[in-house]
């Protein structure tokens, strides 16, 4: 028993719930404290020499265009925990953050196409960077939709978990698109070597998206709160219809 | 706060970042407890799960 990893123990929905319930209140409200806190440093910030204060939208802009690709990941990996070790939580994982990862790619694009229109003249052009966190976007739509088009929810968690690991391969395409002919900036912070960003305004930037990160974790665990809830529901009625028909079957024999 | 000449779409970032995170975390919010309801429900008519009725509890 000592020997159990964190995803062994947490394996158990009941064991889950207990801990998730513990957990969810400190992450909130951490999540709080540091977007409010990364807010005052976003805007008492030095300007951008270039853009001026329309760089301010990079402070919201950033942390959900990583989100996204995390959120993606997340999904992914989840995808992988059900199709090769079978965990119970996996599908659940998976179900959980793909809307999530839609809304925060949804963000991703429209503080984008905010930014373009000051910067570039254009909400949105035909670029691979951009381009590319758009297809992100349908791919989450489409997982959704695959989802909840099938009945059968054994089915439905395997076809989607596919579908998930095969769309992985956007991630490096949306990392490695800002090199391919795009009017997008280069990576500042994600790079190799030292960021390109001046302290004053990475600092932050990174407070933001940590605080964004854990706005992130405590959305999706309260989302595989809700549908661990939702299959007690689901097993729930199912025993009750059983018991009733097994009722009925004593009173006709 | 003067935001300069882009002020409006500085404005319109926050302020679609903040309704959207904000409806997300309502709509969250709202389907759990909707869950528990039914939970509840189902547990004061009497039906349990096998795993739980030697328990007692949901």
């Amino acid at each position: 028993m000592a020997m159990q990893t964190l995803t062994q123990r947490l394996a158990n929905p009941t064991r889950f719930m207990a801990l998730s319930g513990r957990i969810l209140p400190w992450i909130s409200g951490l999540a709080c404290v540091l977007i409010a806190a990364g807010l005052y440093m976003a805007f008492t910030a030095p300007l951008d020499y270039q853009q001026g204060h329309a760089a301010k939208i990079m402070y919201v802009h950033v942390p959900a265009a990583w989100l996204a690709l995390l959120g993606y990941a997340l999904v992914a990996a989840s995808s992988f925990g059900l199709l090769v070790f079978r965990h119970p939580l996996a599908d659940v994982s998976a179900k959980a953050a793909a809307p999530i990862g839609a809304v925060f790619t949804f963000l991703c694009l429209v503080t984008g196409a905010l930014w373009g229109k000051p910067m570039w003249g254009a909400f949105w052009v035909w670029d691979p960077r951009l381009t590319s966190v758009l297809i992100l976007f349908f791919l989450y739509l489409g997982l959704i939709a695959l989802r909840s088009s099938i009945e059968n929810e054994s089915l439905a968690a395997n076809l989607t978990a596919i579908l998930g690991l095969v769309g992985i391969v956007m991630l490096p395409v949306i990392r490695f698109s800002v090199d391919w002919n795009s009017i997008h900036q280069q990576p500042s912070v994600s790079r190799f070597g030292m960021p390109a960003i001046h302290p004053s305004i990475l600092w932050p930037l990174l407070v933001m998206a940590a605080g964004m990160f854990a706005l992130f974790a405590a959305l999706h665990l309260k989302a595989m709160r809700n549908e661990i809830l939702r299959r007690r529901v689901k097993a729930l009625r199912l025993a009750e219809v059983q018991s009733a028909s097994g009722l009925a079957q004593q009173a006709a024999e | 706060m003067d935001l300069g000449p882009h002020a409006a779409f500085i404005w319109a970032s926050y302020a679609v970042v903040a309704l959207v995170l904000a409806g997300l975390a309502t709509w969250l919010a709202l389907d759990g407890r909707h869950q528990q309801r039914l939970i509840d429900e189902l547990d004061a008519r009497g039906i349990r799960r096998r795993s739980d009725r030697g328990r007692g509890q949901t």
